[in-house]
């Protein structure tokens, strides 16, 4: 009981993967208060407001491909299944499908393509970069397949204006108490997975594996349902991003999500998750997103180019998983001699 | 039931002690004693201490083409420490396997607290009370102590995870061992000795009442191992059973009750420590006629070809120093992780050296990586074929030219398919590789031909030395002359050969002199003609006193 109290501070640096997230909050204090100074419409409300709501696709898309991470696996298929989800919602609410219903079947199909790969992944072994290769593909050419090798029309032209604004609303345009919908959705989410990491039997399975996957099975951890866990978290959140796609365009777009598995990679890496398995807070990667976003948010208020933010992104990542190896070797070293 | 009946109770002692001639009577009584003993009621100095809790017998185990045990017999008492001892592949580890349920037996009878088990499951074998701490440790890193300890039987509070009683309960483990450890800390940042204590506490979580330790001590120091020691008799007085796996034999002393010796998959004997001297367990543990046939070639011992002089290389490789003369084969003995593979691997360069000269031909030569190995010369064949040897998914002939693209391209680096195909018709023609061309996989070849393929992609450049490390290793019989026969020829063409090898009558047969190896260290170097196998084990087994200090 004792040492609960002196060492509260030290507790909560100690807890595994605390230190990458509280590197990447100084980071993002500094980028954000840089860019503020260079143009001040950055701390503007509504610019904050702005930022919080586009970084919530990429803390949804963070938190998927973290929790693939530490298992020691990777999704490729996230940014498909995001594209699956918008595509087949929007086209169900074109076809005059109740909204609820229509989110209710692309969840369903999001969550067919996790226990695949997680089947595949976790049962048959298959290398988990051919293997999400794989559903990456599948699941693009089914958002493909939707509508016919075409976007789909307004969701409006479906479902009526009014309930289409409602969707849009509670999706992406509306605000509760000062903020946007997106990101409250997208903080809920980020918090009960949060609990589910670092809480529940299936959290310390998931980092067990990543770990060591031989002790785990020796321990008796269900390596199989662990694994499909995670591809399946993934395949929540892609599904949900898919949705504020959907709600953002008022329309289903067949190349919606290109790509985003990488940012997912990218905030998850940013933020401390390795993607060796075993280590990440969910606390990091939502740093991580936020780093993201506002480097891009503020690179785009100085007026720099597209083709100049990229570049900076990609030094940004590299530095990132460096500055985890080289302290982690560091730490080997001391431990050898 | 007759079964039951034909088969005597191991010790007839127990059962004069309890004045029941029943069998199936005796077999409720002890079953009804480890009810009490679960429950800590049962007086710890009573005569229940010495119950026979694993009983083993005529276990025979199969692996195709190897009998890996032949009629073992084993058996454990509780509050006793069983050492198990033998030579490498004596078949301890496979003995030990089939209790904890990982490899299923042939044949023989199992029973373990006096329940007979046919087809043992890895489960079962939990939940009767085994566990192995295992020489390389199954732990997770990135886990924390308690996290590690309830791994996979995690308890729950109202709605998460309850740490908070894991911890304590973790805690209450580590105090009852007396051991310093806070479960909160992660795994990988504990020393070797204490994770070590942490799988002997994750162990003991589960109710384990038969623990095996499997070379606990190899990568402790001293003052650990003391710590470990205590934590073993403590167990003992408790009334686990404990076997006791350990090639350091001066150690047994302090904590063995009796040994069980096997050799060669066979049963030798079991006896009371005390009643062996240390040399009657050496002889009983190698006892045995050099039975295959060795050809021998004699050559005149010319000059010094290759030496190393103080070479250091990490706790593996410490103050080695040989040299190598013309016609003659060195064999390096010693006992499995005594460092030997990691000398080869500092002379060709893989590791990196902290100190130490090289010499090939009289001239320092200086070898960073192995690419300045190959320039001066010094080749290796390394020990594990299929994982730095060979290119399994290349053909043979992609395989012999890997290392000797340069001999076989012109000066734009494009590959001449006619030197190419010489190269490696001659390298197959005097290696006598069978194989029906050369663009079949190497993978597709037997171990005896792959062998030869690895050792034939050098021979086709001019080397001066030959590090062959395990050569033999899973190959047949016949292949295994072939490969002595081209050590010979090498030998006789005046090229320095050094034979890294675990079976000692093979190196006893092939090479000239014998350098003996122990924990990174030489222990001693012996003329092949006028030594004993009880000498090299002698020497393989000379740990450093324990005075090691944990520098």
């Amino acid at each position: 009981m004792n040492r609960e109290k002196t060492s509260l501070w030290k507790r909560i640096v100690g807890i595994r993967g605390m230190g990458a997230s509280l590197t990447a909050f100084v980071g993002l204090i500094i980028i954000y208060t840089v860019f503020g100074i260079m143009n001040p419409t950055v701390f503007s409300g509504e610019n904050l407001m702005n930022l919080l709501r586009s970084m919530s696709k990429y803390l949804l898309i963070g938190i998927a491909q973290s929790y693939v991470m530490i298992t020691g696996n990777i999704d490729l298929s996230i940014g498909s299944q995001v594209a699956m989800s918008a595509m087949l919602s929007a086209e169900l609410m074109v076809l005059g499908v109740n909204p609820i219903i229509a989110i209710t079947i692309s969840l369903i199909s999001c969550l067919i393509m996790g226990v695949i790969n997680g089947i595949l992944v976790g049962k048959f072994r298959l290398p988990p970069f051919i293997a999400t290769l794989g559903t990456m593909f599948a699941a693009r050419g089914i958002a493909y397949m939707i509508n016919g090798n075409r976007n789909t029309d307004a969701i409006s032209t479906g479902i009526g204006k009014d309930a289409a604004d409602r969707f849009q609303n509670i999706l992406y345009y509306g605000k509760t108490l000062g903020v946007y919908n997106t990101f409250w959705i997208s903080f809920i989410v980020f918090v009960i997975f949060f609990f589910v990491l670092s809480r529940t039997k299936t959290g310390r399975h998931i980092y067990a594996i990543g770990s060591n996957i031989d002790a785990a099975k020796l321990s008796g951890v269900n390596i199989v349902a662990a694994t499909t866990k995670a591809y399946l978290v993934s395949s929540i959140c892609s599904w949900l991003v898919g949705l504020i796609l959907c709600a953002q365009a008022g329309m289903g777009n067949m190349e919606a999500g290109n790509t985003y598995e990488m940012y997912g990679v990218a905030a998850g890496v940013i933020g401390g998750v390795s993607p060796n398995g075993g280590t990440g807070l969910l606390l990091g990667t939502f740093m991580g997103a936020a780093v993201w976003q506002t480097l891009e948010n503020g690179l785009n208020m100085i007026g720099v180019q597209v083709g100049i933010q990229r570049l900076v992104i990609g030094v940004i990542v590299v530095a990132a998983v460096l500055m985890d190896i080289i302290s982690r070797s560091g730490k080997f070293s001391r431990k050898k001699s | 039931m007759k079964k039951k009946d034909e088969k005597k109770p191991p010790k007839s002692k127990n059962l004069t002690l309890f004045h029941i001639s029943d069998r199936l009577v005796y077999n409720l009584v002890i079953k009804f004693s480890h009810i009490l003993y679960a429950n800590n009621m049962w007086n710890r100095k009573d005569e229940g201490m010495n119950e026979v809790i694993v009983s083993m017998k005529n276990v025979c185990k199969n692996f195709p083409g190897v009998k890996a045990l032949d009629n073992v017999n084993f058996e454990l008492r509780s509050g006793e420490v069983m050492a198990l001892l033998g030579e490498n592949g004596a078949g301890k580890s496979t003995l030990m396997k089939i209790l904890s349920g990982v490899y299923t037996r042939d044949s023989g009878e199992l029973e373990i607290f006096g329940k007979n088990y046919g087809n043992l499951t890895p489960k079962q074998a939990e939940e009767a009370g085994v566990a192995i701490i295992h020489q390389e440790l199954n732990l997770c890193r990135h886990l924390t102590v308690a996290e590690n300890i309830f791994l996979g039987r995690e308890i729950y509070g109202k709605i998460a995870l309850d740490n908070a009683r894991m911890e304590a309960e973790a805690q209450k483990i580590l105090d009852g061992l007396k051991i310093d450890i806070n479960p909160r800390q992660v795994v990988g940042d504990l020393p070797v000795s204490k994770q070590q204590m942490v799988e002997i506490a994750k162990a003991l979580s589960v109710n384990a009442k038969i623990l095996v330790m499997d070379e606990p001590t190899s990568a402790l120091t001293s003052k650990e191992i003391d710590e470990l020691f205590r934590i073993i008799l403590d167990l003992k007085s408790e009334g686990k059973g404990i076997v006791y796996i350990s090639h350091r034999l001066e150690e047994l002393q302090h904590i063995v009750d009796r040994v069980t010796i096997m050799r060669d998959g066979q049963y030798i004997l079991t006896a009371g420590f005390n009643d062996l001297t240390m040399d009657e367990i050496i002889t009983n543990m190698v006892g045995r006629e050099i039975k295959e046939k060795f050809p021998r070639v004699e050559c005149e011992k010319g000059k010094v070809i290759f030496e190393v002089k103080n070479l250091n290389a990490g706790r593996m490789v410490r103050d080695i120093n040989f040299s190598v003369n013309e016609g003659e084969i060195v064999g390096f003995a010693g006992l499995m992780g005594a460092g030997r593979t990691e000398t080869t691997r500092a002379i060709f360069g893989v590791d990196e050296k902290s100190s130490g000269q090289i010499f090939v031909d009289g001239e320092e030569v200086k070898i960073n990586c192995p690419m300045d190995a190959i320039k001066h010369g010094v080749v290796l064949a390394p020990e594990d074929r299929k994982k730095d040897g060979l290119c399994t998914q290349l053909s043979i002939r992609d395989n012999i030219t890997l290392p000797n693209l340069d001999m076989v391209c012109n000066k734009a680096g494009v590959v001449n398919s006619k030197k190419e195909k010489d190269m490696c018709d001659k390298t197959v023609e005097n290696l006598k590789i069978k194989t029906p061309n050369v663009d079949i996989l190497a993978g597709n070849l037997s171990g005896g031909n792959q062998q030869k393929v690895v050792v034939g992609k050098w021979l086709a450049r001019n080397s001066r030395v030959v590090i062959f490390d395990e050569p033999t290793r899973g190959i047949d019989v016949g292949a295994k002359v072939e490969i002595y026969n081209l050590m010979n020829e090498l030998k006789k063409q005046g090229i320095a050969v050094m034979f890294v090898s675990s079976e000692m009558p093979e190196v006893m047969g092939i090479a000239d002199r014998i350098i003996v190896m122990c924990d990174g260290r030489i222990t001693g170097e012996v003329m092949a003609k006028d030594t004993t196998q009880s000498e090299i084990l002698k020497l393989a087994t000379s740990f450093e006193d324990k005075k090691i200090g944990s520098n």
